[in-house]
C-alpha cells in the first residue's frame, strides 16, 4: 500500500533548550546518531523527560535541531517545514479536527494534496476499513470513544501513505485494557502496510511487544539500540539493566579476561560468567541477575541469608542478603520445591553461562 | 553553545511560506503607520521648534492655567469614577455571586446592566442625566420644582462615568468571585470567623489585585472619555476636552500636540501597571476553579440591603436608557409632553439619513476587516514564533491604552501634510478611508484580546497536525484556527461594529463635511440644545447596535461551535 518506505537517519542531531526559569541552556538531545531501516517498527523508549517527544518532533519538522542534520530516505530534510516532509504523525491528544467529521478529518491531508473527490473518497473508505471504523464516516469527533478516536487519528496518518509513520505515545490515553489490544492492532497494521514506524513510549512492554527495534534514551543520549531481546538479555549498560524488567546487581571484580567471557570474582567466590561488554582484567564490574533468573537452593554459586519470604500466588518471592547488597528473586515453581523462611541460610543459584557482567 | 544552525532553520521554515511572510509585513506596516507613527508625529512636534530641539512647546502648555487646572481635573475625576465603580461593580458581582436572591426581575436587570457597556453609545446617559436633572429636567423641575438645578461639572460626569463604566467592573470581578473556592471560606466560617470576618480576611485579600485592576481600567477609561465631559462636564474642563479646544478653539495644535503627549503618557503608564502588574498578580491569586457550589447567603440582614441597593443602581441605569426614545417622542422637553413624531421627522428630513448611511456603511466596512486582522494577529502572537512577534503583540495591546482625542490629534498632525509633512500620502486625510483606518484602531485591541484568550483553548496539537499533513498557515488558519474560534470572530465583528458606530473623540476631530456620523450629529444637536433630535438620533442609533447585538447571538446559535471545540 504505501509507495515508499523511508528509512530515517539522524546524523549527530543535538537540540538545546533553555530552562524558561534559570535560563540556563541544556542538551534536550545529544549527539545522536540513528539509522532506521525502512518498513521497521522502532520505539524510542526511556524514562520521562529524556528527549523522546523532542527526537520526534524534530523528525516531524516542529523542531530545528541546533547540530547534525536529518535525512528522510537519503534525503536531508532539515530545512523542509512539517507541511513539506513526508512523515505523518499521531498525536497524544490525537489531535482530530473538531469541526470535522471522521470522513473529513481523515480527508484533510488529501483534499490538500488536490486528489479527485472519487479517489479521495474511494482512499478514505478503504483506510476506514482497515481500522474498522467503517459506517463511522459522518460521526462528529467527540461522538466516538478513545479507541475509535485513536483510529480515526490513525487512519488520517496512514491515508497519507506517508514515508514514517510517527507515534507519540498515542496509548497513553486508554485505559489499561484497551491499550494492549490497540497495540497489537498497530503492530498488525504497521506489518500489513509495510510502513516504517517510529514509536514514542515509556511503557517498556508497549515498546517490546510492538517493536523490531528498541532504541532506550537517557537524558538526551542513546544508550542502547538493539532488538527486545537484545536489550532485555545483553544490556549495554546498567542504566538499561535497570531500565528494561527488574536486575539486582551485584559488585564484581574481574581476575581475568577471555574473550566474551570472564573469570570474575563476587562476595569472595570466583566464578566465569559473560562478559558482552569487554570488561578488563583488574576493573570493577558488576554482576547482573534477573530476578526469574536465580534460584535459591541448598547449594549453589554464592550463600545468602533470607530476609523476606512471601507467597504471590504465582510465585514466591524472596528478598535475601548476599554479602552487603540485597537480591530480589522470583521463584515461579514453589510447587514442589523447598520454601525458605525468613532468616534460613541459603544458596544463589543461577547458570554461570546465562549471567553477565556490566 | 550552537544555536545558530536552529536559528538558521527556523529562519529558513518561515521563509518559505510566503503568505506568512506577507502577512507579518503587513501587519507591522500597518501598526507602524498608523498606531506608531501619529503618536510619534504628537513627540515630535512637541519638543521640535523651527527644527530645533526645545522644550518651548511643554514650557508654554504647562504654564497655561487651563492646561494645569484640566490635569488635576482629569485625575481627580478618574480617581472619583474609578473607586466609585468599583465599588459598586464589586457590590453587584458579590450579590451575583454570593447571594441567594432569584427574583426574576433582578435577574433581568443584571442582565440589562451586564449588556449596556456593549450596546450603548458613550454620551447616552449624559443626554439623559441632563433630561433629567438639568435646568428643565423632568424630576428636578416637573416634579420637584427647582428651576435652577446644575448637574453640570465634576458631579455630573462622575455620576454619569461611573453609571457607564461600573458594569465593566462588575463583569471583572464576577469572573474573579466565581473563580474563588468556596471551602477556602467555610474553613474560615467554620474556624469562628464572622461573614464580615470572611469577606474581609479572606475574600478581600484574594480579590485585592483584581479590585486593583478594575480601579485602574476605569480609571483610564475616565480619562479618556471624551463624550461625557464635552456634554455634560461645564466648565469642568478635562484633559481631553481641553485638547479637543486647544484644536477647534484656538487653532493652536502644537499646544494640542504637546497636551496630548501627558495625556497619552498618563494613560500608557496606568496601562502598562494594569497589564503587566496587576493582570499578572491577578492571575497568580486567583487560580482554577472553584470545585463545587458555593452555599448561597441567605441571611436576610445581608441579602435585604445588598438586593435593595442593586436594585436601584440597575432600574436607575435602565429608567435612564428609556428616557432616550421618551426625550426623542416627547414634543418639547420640559414644558410640552404630549407624544408626537417630530423630531424623527426633523431628523429624517434634515441630515439624518445621509448621517444613518455613513456610519453604518463605513461601520460595515470596518467590522469584518477589524474582527479577521484582530483574528490574524491573535493567531500569530498564540501561535507562532517570530522575532516581530513582540513588536505586534506590544503595539496592537498600546492602542487600547491611546485616548481617541490623541489618536484624533495625532492623524491630525500626521496625515494633514502626509508624510513627516512630505505630501507623500496627502490624499488620505478627509478621505472615508481614513476614517475606516481608525475605526479599525479603535477596535482592534477588543477583538485581539477575545481572539488570543480563545486561541489559548486550543490545543496546539490540533492545529500541528493539520501542519504536519501537508496544511501551510493560511490554509491552517482559514481551515482549523478560524473555525474553531468562529465564536470569537463573531463577537468581535459586532463588537467592533458597534464600537465604530459609537465613537465620537478621534472622529469628532477627523471627520470632514463630506461624511456625516451620527455620534457627531448627536453631539452637535445636544450642544445647539436640540435634545429631541439629538435623543431621536441616539435612540435609532440604540435601535441599530441593539439589532447588532440579536444579530450576532443569533449567529453564534446557528453556525456556532458547540460541537464540540469546548472540550
Ligand atoms: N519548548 C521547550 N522549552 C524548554 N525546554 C523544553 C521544551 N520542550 C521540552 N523541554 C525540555 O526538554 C527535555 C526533553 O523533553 P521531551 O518532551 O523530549 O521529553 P520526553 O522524553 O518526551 O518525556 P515524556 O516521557 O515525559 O513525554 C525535558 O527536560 C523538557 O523539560
Ligand atoms: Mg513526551
Amino acid at each position: 500500500m504505501a509507495k515508499e518506505k523511508k528509512g530515517v537517519r539522524l546524523e549527530h542531531i543535538s537540540k538545546i533548550y533553555q530552562d524558561p526559569k534559570t535560563k540556563k541552556e541544556f542538551y534536550a538531545v545529544k549527539d545522536t546518531t540513528l539509522d532506521i531501516e525502512p518498513g521497521t517498527f522502532v520505539t524510542l523508549l526511556g524514562p520521562s523527560g529524556c528527549g523522546k517527544t523532542t527526537t520526534l518532533r524534530m523528525i516531524a519538522g516542529f523542531e530545528s535541531p541546533d547540530e547534525g542534520e536529518i535525512y528522510l530516505g537519503g534525503e536531508p530534510i532539515n530545512e523542509l517545514t512539517p507541511n513539506k516532509r513526508d512523515t505523518a504523525m499521531v498525536f497524544q491528544s490525537y489531535a482530530l479536527l473538531p469541526h470535522y467529521n471522521v470522513f473529513d478529518n481523515v480527508a484533510y491531508g488529501l483534499k490538500i494534496r488536490k486528489l479527485p473527490k472519487s479517489e479521495i473518497k474511494q482512499k478514505v473508505t478503504d483506510i476506514l476499513r482497515l481500522v474498522e471504523l467503517e459506517g463511522m464516516e459522518s460521526r462528529m469527533t467527540n461522538q466516538l470513544s478513545g479507541g475509535q478516536q485513536q483510529r480515526v487519528a490513525l487512519a488520517r496518518a496512514l491515508v497519507l501513505e506517508p514515508g514514517v509513520l510517527l507515534f507519540d505515545e498515542p496509548l497513553s490515553n486508554l485505559d489499561a485494557k484497551l491499550r494492549v489490544s490497540m497495540r497489537t492492532e498497530i503492530r498488525k497494521i504497521q506489518q500489513k502496510v509495510g510502513i516504517t514506524a517510529i514509536y514514542v513510549t515509556h511503557d517498556q512492554s508497549e515498546a517490546m511487544s510492538l517493536s523490531d527495534k528498541i532504541i532506550i534514551m537517557s537524558k538526551g543520549k542513546v544508550e542502547q539500540i538493539g532488538t527486545p531481546r537484545e536489550v532485555y538479555y545483553r544490556p549495554s549498560s546498567r542504566f538499561v539493566a535497570d531500565f528494561i524488567g527488574e536486575a539486582n546487581f551485584l559488585d564484581a571484580k574481574v581476575k581475568e579476561a577471555r574473550g566474551e567471557k570472564a573469570l570474575i570474582e563476587v562476595n569472595g567466590e570466583e566464578m566465569e560468567v559473560n562478559n558482552y561488554i569487554g570488561r578488563k582484567p583488574g576493573e570493577e564490574a558488576c554482576l547482573v541477575l534477573r530476578p526469574e533468573a536465580v534460584l535459591l537452593a541448598d547449594k549453589g554459586q554464592l550463600p545468602c541469608e533470607v530476609t523476606l519470604s512471601t507467597f504471590m500466588g504465582a510465585y514466591q518471592y524472596y528478598q535475601v542478603k548476599a554479602g552487603e547488597v540485597t537480591v530480589q528473586i522470583t521463584d515461579y515453581n514453589p510447587v514442589n520445591k523447598k520454601i525458605y523462611e525468613t532468616g534460613e541460610k541459603a544458596f544463589l543459584d543461577f547458570d554461570t553461562d546465562g549471567v553477565y557482567i556490566l | 553553545m550552537a544555536n545558530n544552525q536552529n536559528a538558521r532553520l527556523e529562519r529558513r521554515k518561515f521563509f518559505s511560506d510566503p503568505i506568512l511572510v506577507s502577512m507579518i509585513v503587513i501587519l507591522i506596516v500597518f501598526l507602524a503607520l498608523f498606531i506608531l507613527y501619529p503618536l510619534l508625529m504628537l513627540l515630535l512636534d512637541s519638543v521640535f521648534t523651527e527644527g530645533k530641539v526645545t522644550l518651548d512647546v511643554f514650557r508654554r502648555v504647562l504654564s497655561m492655567q487651563r492646561f494645569r487646572k484640566a490635569f488635576t481635573n482629569t485625575l481627580v475625576l478618574g480617581f472619583i469614577v474609578g473607586l466609585a465603580s468599583t465599588l459598586i461593580g464589586l457590590l453587584f458581582a458579590y450579590v451575583e455571586v454570593y447571594v441567594k436572591v432569584r427574583t426574576k426581575v433582578l435577574e433581568k436587570l443584571f442582565g440589562v446592566v451586564s449588556m449596556l457597556p456593549v450596546v450603548s453609545p458613550p454620551f447616552v446617559l449624559s443626554l439623559s442625566m441632563i433630561m433629567l436633572f438639568g435646568r428643565s429636567g423632568l424630576i428636578t423641575r416637573t416634579l420637584l420644582h427647582i428651576y435652577d438645578a446644575d448637574v453640570y461639572g465634576l458631579k455630573g460626569i462622575a455620576i454619569v462615568q461611573t453609571l457607564t463604566f461600573f458594569p465593566v467592573c462588575y463583569l471583572m470581578l464576577k469572573g474573579l468571585l466565581k473563580n474563588i473556592d468556596p471551602s477556602l471560606e467555610e474553613a474560615t466560617r467554620d474556624m469562628g470567623a464572622t461573614r464580615w470576618k470572611v469577606f474581609t480576611s479572606v475574600t478581600l485579600p484574594l480579590l485585592l489585585p483584581g479590585l486593583g485592576n478594575a480601579f485602574l481600567v476605569t480609571f483610564i477609561e475616565s480619562v479618556a472619555d471624551f463624550a461625557n465631559p464635552m456634554m455634560i462636564g461645564g466648565s469642568y474642563d478635562t484633559l481631553a476636552t481641553t485638547i479637543y479646544l486647544q484644536v477647534t478653539g484656538s487653532f493652536d495644535s502644537t499646544g494640542a500636540a504637546a497636551m496630548s503627549v501627558v495625556l497619552l503618557s498618563l494613560t500608557v503608564v496606568l496601562f502598562l501597571i494594569q497589564k503587566y502588574y496587576l493582570e499578572r498578580k491577578t492571575a497568580a491569586t486567583l487560580t482554577g476553579k472553584a470545585s463545587r457550589e458555593r452555599m448561597l447567603i441567605t441571611d436576610k440582614s445581608v441579602t435585604i440591603p445588598l438586593t435593595i441597593f442593586c436594585t436601584l443602581v440597575a432600574a436607575f441605569v435602565t429608567l435612564m436608557y428609556i428616557m432616550v426614545p421618551f426625550g426623542a417622542l416627547f414634543t418639547l422637553w420640559g414644558r410640552n409632553y404630549s407624544l408626537s413624531l417630530k423630531w424623527f421627522q426633523y431628523m429624517f428630513k434634515t441630515s439624518g439619513l445621509i448621517a444613518f448611511r455613513d456610519s453604518i456603511v463605513l461601520s460595515l466596512i470596518a467590522a469584518p476587516l477589524t474582527a479577521l486582522l484582530s483574528m490574524v494577529i491573535a493567531y500569530l502572537v498564540v501561535k507562532r514564533k517570530f522575532k516581530a512577534k513582540g513588536f505586534i503583540e506590544f503595539v496592537s495591546m498600546l492602542a487600547m491604552a491611546v485616548p481617541g482625542t490623541v489618536l484624533g490629534i495625532g492623524y491630525i498632525r500626521g496625515y494633514a501634510n502626509g508624510l513627516f509633512r512630505t505630501g507623500v500620502m496627502q490624499g488620505l486625510y478627509g478621505t472615508g478611508l481614513i476614517l475606516i483606518i481608525v475605526f479599525i484602531v479603535r477596535s482592534l485591541p477588543t477583538g485581539t484580546r477575545s481572539g488570543i484568550s480563545a486561541l489559548r483553548q486550543i490545543d496546539k496539537s490540533i492545529e500541528e497536525s493539520a501542519y504536519d499533513m501537508g496544511a501551510n498557515s493560511a490554509r491552517v488558519f482559514t481551515t482549523v484556527t478560524l473555525p474553531l474560534i468562529k465564536d470569537s470572530f463573531f463577537s468581535g465583528l459586532v463588537t467592533s461594529f458597534v464600537r465604530s458606530i459609537t465613537a465620537i473623540s478621534a472622529f469628532i476631530l477627523l471627520v470632514t463635511p463630506q461624511y456625516l456620523l451620527i455620534t457627531c450629529q448627536i453631539n452637535e444637536q445636544a450642544e445647539k440644545g436640540n435634545y429631541g433630535v439629538a435623543c431621536a438620533y441616539a435612540t435609532v442609533l440604540i435601535v441599530i447596535t441593539y439589532g447588532m447585538v440579536l444579530i450576532m447571538n443569533g449567529l453564534i446559535r446557528i453556525f456556532g461551535t458547540s460541537r464540540g471545540t469546548g472540550e
